[in-house]
C-alpha cells in the first residue's frame, strides 16, 4: 500500500484525507472538518465548516458556540468527492462517533477517544451516558492509547460506583461533604448515571450544569442535581455528593462546603504516584477511554492488518502490535496531553479540561 | 490480607493524622493478635530479608501476564514501582482467598528463602494468584524486602496505646527492638506491647529505651539569648558524626542497639569489652565512632568498617571503634529519663568512672553564645558536625518531641558549590515519571568567557571528542532533595524540553541550569570521575541569577578539600 492510497495522512493543521479534502478533528484552522467529539483537544473554533455525530450537537454547541455544524445519524452515510463518510459510537462521551472512510473499496476508520466496556458482553459494563462503541470492520485503525500500558487495566464499574457510593454514604453518616473532582464534560454525567442518588442530595458545580442540560436534552437520564449555590441547607450540605471539576481543588470555591472529604475520579488514579501528587483523600479509577485489554480488544474487533497510533504510548503500542504481526506506525498529534507532558497536564489543578 | 491491604489503603490514602489514627485503631482492635503482632512488625519498619530475587518476580510477573520483558518495563517506568507494575500487569485473581497475615507470612513468605528458584516462582504464582491488585501489591511488596508505608511509630504506638489504655511512651519502650530480626513477632509479644502498666518491665533482658531526638535550630546567632536564655542553661557538647547507639549492662550482659533498633552488639566487641565493666542496671546513650590513636576517627572509616561483614583482626585494627557518652537513661536498674538533664550528666560521670575506657562527652563553656559561635567554626577541623544543645532541666523524651524539652542541633553551615543539571532520571512513588533525580557537574577549569563555555555546551550534543585542554564539564555529584514540588516540576519541564538523549531512564540535557548545592563533607575517591565524592549532597537553590560560565570549577572543590 504506498502513501498516495492512504485515506488519512498527517498534515501540519491535523489528521486529513485527500481524496475527500477534509480533515479529522484539525488542530488548527481549516475549510472542513469532521469531529469525533465535543472535547477541547478535538472541537477547535475557528473552522469553516463542521460534521458531527447528531446526539453531539447539543453538546458540541455549548462548547463551541454558533458554527456552521451539519450533524449525520449514527451509521448514516454521505458521499464527499467519492469518500463515503460514517460516524459510528465511541463510547467516549455523549455524540462521541468514529469516522469511518471509504474510497475505491478501501476502508479506514479513525477512533477519535473510545471506551470499550471492561467486559465484552456485559451491558452494565458500558458508558451509560453515551451510545457504547461500535466495532467497525476496517483495513486501517487509527487508535488512541492514552492508556496504552498493560499496568492500566479498569476494575468492574459495578465495583468502582459500589466504592464511591460507600465513601459518599461514610462521608454522609460522619456529617461531612464529599466533594468528587472530575472533569465536567463527560466524566461528571457517568458519575451522576452510576451513583447511587438515594444516598444523599447532589450538587454540582455551574461547569458541570451546562453539560448536564445538553444531556438531558439529548434524552440522557440523570440524577436531580442543584448548583452548590441552591443547596441552602446546612444538613443537605453535609451529606452531599458534589461534583466539581478538578480546577476548583483548593480554590475559594471548596471553602463553602465546610468540613468535607474529596476524591478525583481519572484513570490516572490507577497509579498511586499519581495519586499522591494529587492530593486528594480518595483517588477513584473511573475513565472514559479504554484500558489495555480494551484497546487490544477494540483493535483486533477492527479486523484492520494496519494500525496508527494516536496520542499515549505511540511507541509503546506500535511495538507490541507489530509484536502481533500487524503493520503499525504513529501519528504525532497535538491531542490530549503528549506523552511527554502527561505528568504535569494529569497533575496540574488547572490543567484545561481534555480528553480525560 | 484483605484486613491489613484495607489498612495499607487507608494509611496511604490520608495525610491527616487523626485519620490514620483512627484506620490504625479500627485494625488493631479487629485484628486477630496473630495477624496484629506482624502488623506491628511491619508497620514499625521491620523488614525480613528479601526471600525471593527481584530478578525472579520480574520475570514470573511477565510470564504470568504474557509480556515480553520490554514491554513490563516500559510499564515500570511510568510507574515507578516494582511491586505496583507486577500487581497491575498480572490478570485477574482466579482464586480469591482471605488468608490471615500471620498465616501468610509464617507459612507461605518466610519458608520461600532457601527454596529453589523453580518451586519459589510455583508457589509465588499461586498467591498471586489469590489475591487483588491491593493485596498483590503488598505481598510482593513483603517478598522483596521493600515495604513501607507512611505512618509513623509514634502513631502506632499512640494507636496501640489507645486499643490498650496505657501510656503511649509505655507502648514506645516496650516496642525497642520489636523489629530486630532475631525474634519473630508473635501474640504473646503483641500481648506484651499492650499489657497493663506494671505487669511487663525489661529489667532483666537487654530492652533498651525510645531514643530522643533532637531539632534542628536555625536562629541568627543575635536571636540566640532572647530565644534561649544565657548559654549557662545549657550543656553545650560536639555533634558527633557516628552511628547513635545505646549501650545496655544488665544481668550481666551488655546489649548494643542502633537508633534503628538493631541489635548491633556483635559488631561493636570493643564496646562490650569495655562496657563490662559497668554495674548491671545502667543503660548509655552515646555515639558510636572509630576511635583510633586516643582520637577521632572520620566518619569514612567507620563506614568502611560497619560495611564489612567479619570483623578480622586487620578490620579491627585499622578501624577500631569507641563509645562517647552523653547520656543516661537508666542507673542502678532505675530508669532516668525524668531527672533533669544536668542530674543525669552527673551521674553518667559516675557511671564511667566504673569503665573509663568509654569515652565520656566533654562539655564546651564559653562567656555568651558569640564565643561559642566562634569554637563552633572549628567543628570541621575535629571532624564533628556543630555543637548540641541540652537545657540543664530537659528530661529525656521519646522521639522527636518537644514536650519534655528540648535537644537542638546547632549545625555548621554546610559547604557551598553551583553546578550545572547535566543528567536527570525519574524518581519513584509519587515522584514517578517526573525528573526529579540529577547529575551535577562542575567546570574542569575557569571557562575563560561565556563564549567559551556555550562552545563547551555546544560541544556536548554532537558528542565531540574534546581537545586534552578543551572547556569541559565533569560530572561530580548526584541529588533529588531541597527543592519544593513546584519547582520539581519547573525543573521536570526544563529537562523534558532539553534533552539531548535518552539512556533506558536516564536523559543528558543541554545544561541550562545552575544549581546550588550543599553537602556536609568532601573526600578524594578513586571511584569518581572527578576524584572527588561528597557527603549527603543536597539543593540549596535554583540559580537562575548565574549564567552557566559562572558555575564553580575542579579547583573549586580541591579547595574545599583543602580546608578541611
Amino acid at each position: 500500500m504506498s502513501l498516495v492510497d492512504d485515506l488519512v495522512v498527517l498534515r501540519p493543521e491535523g489528521l486529513y484525507c485527500p481524496p475527500g479534502d477534509f480533515y479529522i478533528d484539525p488542530w488548527r484552522p481549516v475549510e472542513r472538518a469532521v469531529i469525533t467529539h465535543a472535547h477541547a483537544d478535538h472541537a477547535r473554533v475557528g473552522h469553516a465548516h463542521y460534521l458531527a455525530a447528531a446526539p453531539g450537537e447539543g453538546v458540541l454547541s455549548a462548547r463551541l458556540g454558533a458554527v456552521d455544524l451539519q450533524t449525520l445519524a449514527y451509521g448514516a452515510a454521505i458521499d464527499h468527492f467519492g469518500v463515503r463518510v460514517s460516524l459510528h459510537p465511541a463510547g467516549h462521551v455523549l455524540g462521541s462517533a468514529q469516522v469511518r472512510l471509504e474510497h475505491r473499496g478501501q476502508v479506514w476508520v479513525a477512533s477519535g477517544d473510545y471506551f470499550v466496556a471492561g467486559a465484552a458482553d456485559d451491558p452494565i459494563e458500558a458508558n451509560a451516558t453515551c451510545a457504547p462503541f461500535e466495532p467497525v470492520r476496517c483495513d486501517c485503525f487509527i487508535t488512541e492509547s492514552t492508556f496504552g500500558l498493560p499496568v492500566y487495566r479498569w476494575a468492574p464499574q459495578r465495583e468502582l460506583f459500589a466504592s464511591i457510593d460507600a465513601w459518599w454514604a461514610a462521608n454522609a453518616a460522619a456529617g461531612r461533604a464529599s466533594l468528587l473532582l472530575g472533569y465536567s464534560f463527560g466524566k461528571a454525567q457517568r458519575i451522576l448515571a452510576g451513583v447511587d442518588a438515594g444516598i444523599g442530595p447532589i450538587a454540582v458545580h455551574g461547569a458541570v450544569e451546562t453539560l448536564n442540560a445538553a444531556y438531558r436534552a439529548a434524552g440522557v437520564a440523570l440524577p436531580p442535581t442543584r448548583l452548590l449555590t441552591e443547596l441552602a441547607d446546612k444538613a443537605d450540605l453535609k451529606r452531599a455528593l458534589v461534583i466539581a471539576p478538578p480546577s476548583v481543588q483548593g480554590s475559594a470555591w471548596t471553602r463553602r462546603l465546610g468540613d468535607y472529604s474529596d476524591a478525583f475520579a481519572s484513570g490516572w488514579m490507577q497509579l498511586r504516584g499519581a495519586r499522591r501528587r494529587r492530593s486528594v483523600d480518595r483517588g477513584f479509577v473511573l475513565s472514559d477511554h479504554a484500558d489495555w485489554p480494551g484497546l487490544q480488544r477494540a483493535i483486533r474487533a477492527s479486523g484492520a492488518s494496519r494500525v496508527i497510533v494516536t496520542h499515549g504510548y505511540e511507541s509503546v503500542m506500535v511495538r507490541w502490535l507489530a509484536e502481533q504481526g500487524l503493520q503499525a506506525s504513529a501519528f504525532s498529534t497535538e491531542y490530549g496531553d503528549e506523552q511527554e507532558a502527561r505528568t504535569e497536564a494529569s497533575e496540574a489543578a488547572a490543567a484545561p479540561e481534555a480528553n480525560r | 490480607m484483605k484486613a491489613f491491604a484495607r489498612l495499607f489503603d487507608e494509611l496511604d490514602a490520608s495525610t491527616a493524622t487523626g485519620a490514620k489514627v483512627e484506620a490504625l485503631k479500627r485494625y488493631f482492635a479487629s485484628a486477630p493478635a496473630t495477624d496484629a503482632a506482624w502488623a506491628v512488625y511491619f508497620l514499625a519498619g521491620g523488614k525480613p530479608r528479601q526471600v525471593v530475587p527481584t530478578a525472579l518476580l520480574r520475570a514470573l510477573a511477565c510470564e504470568r501476564a504474557g509480556i515480553a520483558p520490554w514491554l513490563f518495563d516500559e510499564a515500570y517506568q511510568a510507574v515507578g514501582d516494582l511491586a505496583e507494575t507486577i500487581a497491575h500487569v498480572l490478570p485477574p485473581a482466579a482464586v480469591p482467598s482471605d488468608v490471615g497475615l500471620a498465616e501468610w507470612v509464617e507459612q507461605r513468605l518466610l519458608p520461600l528463602r532457601g527454596t529453589e528458584p523453580l518451586a519459589q516462582a510455583e508457589r509465588v504464582a499461586q498467591y498471586w494468584d489469590e489475591l487483588d491488585a491491593g493485596g498483590r501489591f503488598l505481598l510482593t511488596k513483603l517478598i522483596g524486602g521493600g515495604f513501607r508505608v507512611g505512618v509513623s511509630k509514634l502513631l502506632v504506638q499512640r494507636a496501640l496505646a489507645e486499643v490498650a489504655g496505657i501510656d503511649p511512651k509505655l507502648v514506645a519502650q516496650r516496642m525497642m527492638g520489636y523489629t530486630d530480626a532475631k525474634q519473630m513477632p508473635s501474640a504473646a509479644r503483641y500481648a506484651q506491647l499492650l499489657a497493663a502498666a506494671g505487669e511487663h518491665s525489661p529489667g532483666d533482658s537487654g530492652q533498651p529505651y525510645p531514643f530522643f531526638l533532637s531539632h534542628q535550630l536555625d536562629l541568627p546567632l543575635a536571636e540566640f539569648d532572647a530565644k534561649l536564655g544565657p548559654p549557662t542553661d545549657w550543656l553545650v557538647e560536639w555533634k558527633y558524626d557516628g552511628i547513635r547507639a545505646q549501650v545496655v549492662k544488665r544481668a550481666g550482659r551488655v546489649w548494643v542497639w542502633s537508633r534503628g533498633e538493631e541489635l548491633v552488639t556483635e559488631r561493636f566487641p570493643e564496646i562490650v569489652a569495655l562496657a563490662q565493666a559497668l554495674p548491671d542496671g545502667s543503660v548509655l546513650d552515646g555515639e558510636v565512632v572509630v576511635w583510633k590513636d586516643g582520637g577521632l576517627g572520620s566518619f569514612n572509616l567507620l563506614q568502611q568498617r560497619i560495611s564489612r561483614k567479619t570483623l578480622t583482626k586487620k578490620v579491627l585494627g585499622d578501624a577500631p571503634v569507641g563509645f562517647i557518652a552523653y547520656d543516661l537513661l537508666e542507673w542502678a536498674g532505675v530508669d532516668r529519663r525524668a531527672q533533669p538533664q544536668v542530674e543525669r550528666r552527673q551521674l553518667l560521670e559516675a557511671a564511667l568512672a566504673h569503665a573509663p575506657g568509654l569515652q565520656l562527652s566533654p562539655l564546651e563553656q564559653r562567656a555568651g553564645w558569640a564565643e561559642l559561635a566562634q569554637l563552633r567554626e572549628s567543628s570541621r577541623e575535629r571532624g564533628v558536625e556543630g555543637f548540641m544543645l541540652k537545657h540543664r532541666e530537659a528530661r529525656y523524651g521519646t522521639g522527636r518531641t518537644k514536650a519534655e524539652g528540648t535537644w537542638w542541633k546547632w549545625k555548621i553551615e554546610p559547604l557551598r558549590v553551583d553546578a550545572v543539571l547535566i543528567y536527570a532520571q525519574a524518581g519513584h512513588g509519587r515522584r514517578a515519571s517526573v525528573y526529579t533525580d540529577y547529575t551535577f557537574a562542575v567546570w574542569n577549569r575557569t571557562p575563560r568567557d561565556a563564549a567559551e563555555a556555550h562552545d563547551a555546551i555546544e560541544a556536548i550534543a554532537p558528542r565531540a571528542v574534546p581537545q586534552p585542554d578543551a572547556l569541559q564539564l565533569v560530572a561530580f555529584a548526584k541529588a533529588y532533595s531541597g527543592l519544593t514540588d513546584e519547582e520539581f516540576r519547573r525543573i521536570d519541564r526544563v529537562i523534558r524540553a532539553t534533552t539531548l538523549e535518552k539512556f533506558g531512564p536516564v536523559r543528558s540535557v543541554r545544561p541550562t541550569l545552575v544549581f546550588e548545592l550543599g553537602f556536609e563533607g568532601i573526600n578524594r575517591s578513586p571511584r569518581h570521575k572527578s576524584g572527588i565524592a561528597v557527603r549527603f549532597p543536597r539543593m540549596l537553590r535554583i540559580r537562575d541569577d548565574k549564567p552557566l560560565a559562572e558555575a564553580d570549577t575542579l579547583q573549586t572543590l580541591e579547595a574545599l578539600l583543602g580546608a578541611r
